[in-house]
């Protein structure tokens, strides 16, 4: 099984070495495949993502993404990394001064403006529909779309540059269990339809883990309490999985 | 007795202590956010011409800062033009001057208070909205989106605004100085009795092109000034709608008084410039 994202040791203090927020996570996230990483608030899961962004630099321990290590990659090799990913983000984090259709074709005119502007409209149109976006709300401005709306558009967003590493930021906090129900489902179905797409999922809802998750990373308090697929996780003796797990699927 | 003496003194060193530690951190958070002002304006101005160029962002933004600031600038400049006619006049009446009402104006208005007004009304108005779409796109992770899409946030947000300020200005101010002198001149001529060609030819003796230069170098100053402060406070919000609100009032009120702090210390250098350039 190759692997996508390789993180050794890892250790982030944002005060000087006082206290620390990732204490020396060590985690694998297969290629082509679902991983999702759970926990309770303010364990680190944020931080983690940001390291795999390059967004910020470890203070100790190595990220390695397709095997190459970020913090000895230049401005402009992270630049062409991220490129490489794209991310759903928790509010969508659409551009409000622009137009869906424009919010689509943003990162496509930043980064392939050889493309010409119908073939970027092409694309952007393109990635909407996959999206389940209809036609009609193409020139609305973010404001006028519903959540579930601009969670799509989100997604459009982010696979406009075909990216190899797709990731969710808590996709489903706040929405009502029918939204939650399809924003899963359409992270499974942009999963399976992009060939050798590895997507990451920052969650704290158990059942969506279950629903989505091959392969599962459990956080705590700065540490990986668990890796591996949800049977794993029913089957562990580990007491503080056993009942956050149960807890979980009761409620399921 | 002695005893309530000494409790009491020690209160009072205590109050003291506590004001001057207190003095001393509100210096050293001044001068350390200042350091940050120019650390990140240094990195902004060394995006302003890498590639991709964001031309037409600045345009936009000279468009916002221009074009929608000029009827405020066109009203301000005709009454302050106005109003201090009328006081210069008063005065100047009073010694038998009142030949020299249009170049006092004029200087006034050139050297001070066009750079100055047009400033504070730009930093007020177009400031204020810079610090709040930057801080509304910080709290809404518009910010971080950028970076995680491969876009440099600050090249394409920040140094357009700091660029087009910079531009802009010195247009508002020489539109300020020419609304202002004709207020002057119509008030002057008009209501006071003065004779036109007496109150040009006076400007024309006593105002040299370097008076209007001063002007609109400072105008510049200040577009830059006022652009990096609120740009800044709005990048580095945090806390929600009540930091955006909070970022918009920091980014406004600072600039505004560093618009005048810097208004002395600028004038000095130019004027110890075309000083120096006169003497060579």
């Amino acid at each position: 099984m190759s692997t996508a994202v390789e993180i050794t040791d890892l250790r982030k203090s944002f005060d000087g070495g006082n206290t620390f927020i990732l204490k020396g996570i060590n985690l694998q996230i297969p290629k082509d495949k679902v991983t999702v990483i759970i926990g309770f608030s303010g364990t680190g899961k944020s931080v983690l993502i940001k390291h795999i962004l390059g967004l910020i630099e470890p203070t100790s321990g190595s990220v390695r993404i397709f095997d190459h290590e970020i913090k000895h990659m230049s401005e402009d090799e992270v630049i062409q990394l991220r490129c490489k990913m794209g991310m759903l983000f928790q509010h969508a984090a659409l551009f409000d001064d622009m137009t869906v259709i424009e919010n689509v074709m943003f990162p496509l005119k930043e980064h392939r403006p050889e493309l010409g502007k119908s073939e970027i409209r092409r694309i952007a149109e393109e990635k909407l529909i996959q999206s389940g976006m209809e036609e009609i709300h193409f020139n609305k401005l973010p404001a006028e779309l519903s959540g579930g709306m601009r969670k799509r558009v989100g997604l459009a967003r982010a696979l406009s540059l075909d990216p190899e590493i797709l990731i969710y930021d808590e996709p489903t906090t706040g929405l009502d269990p029918i939204l939650t129900e399809m924003v899963d489902d359409l992270i499974l179905s942009t999963h399976r339809r992009i060939e050798g797409a590895t997507s990451i999922v920052i969650s704290h809802d158990l059942n969506a883990a279950f629903r989505i998750g091959e392969n599962i990373v459990m956080l705590d308090k700065g540490t990986v309490l668990m890796q591996g697929t949800p049977q794993d996780f029913l089957n562990t003796d580990n007491k503080f999985i056993r009942r956050f797990v149960d807890k979980g699927i009761r409620r399921e | 007795m002695m005893k309530v003496w000494l409790e009491y003194r020690q209160r009072v060193n205590a109050s003291i202590d506590e004001f001057f530690i207190g003095l001393y951190e509100k210096f050293v958070s001044v001068v350390y956010g200042f350091g940050q002002t120019l650390v990140f304006t240094h990195q902004c101005a060394r995006y302003m011409f890498s590639k991709p160029s964001r031309f037409s962002n600045m345009i936009q933004h000279m468009h916002f800062i221009g074009n929608d600031s000029i009827i405020i600038i066109a009203l301000t400049g005709c009454f302050t033009g106005l109003a201090l006619s009328y006081q210069i006049y008063i005065g100047f009446n009073l010694v038998n001057a009142t030949n020299l009402v249009g170049p006092t104006v004029a200087l006034g208005i050139f050297k001070e208070l066009a750079p100055v007004l047009t400033g504070l009304i730009v930093a007020a108005r177009a400031g204020g909205a810079m610090a709040a779409q930057l801080g509304t796109m910080r709290v809404s992770e518009q910010i971080d989106a950028l970076e995680v899409m491969g876009v440099n946030p600050k090249q394409y947000l920040v140094s357009p605004r700091i660029l087009a300020s910079f531009l802009t200005l010195p247009l508002l101010c020489g539109a300020f100085d020419f609304i202002a002198i004709h207020g002057s001149e119509l008030l002057c001529v008009n209501v006071l009795g003065l004779d036109s060609a007496i109150f040009w030819d006076k400007i024309e003796t006593w105002i040299e092109p370097k008076d209007i230069i001063e002007g609109l170098i400072k105008s510049a100053v200040f577009g830059i000034t006022f652009s990096a402060i609120c740009c800044k406070t709005g990048f580095y919000t945090s806390g929600g709608a009540k930091g955006v609100g909070e970022a918009t009032n920091r980014g406004v009120v600072n600039s505004m008084v560093w618009i005048i702090i810097l208004n002395f210390f600028v004038s000095n250098i130019i004027r110890m410039y075309f000083t120096i350039a006169e003497a060579l």
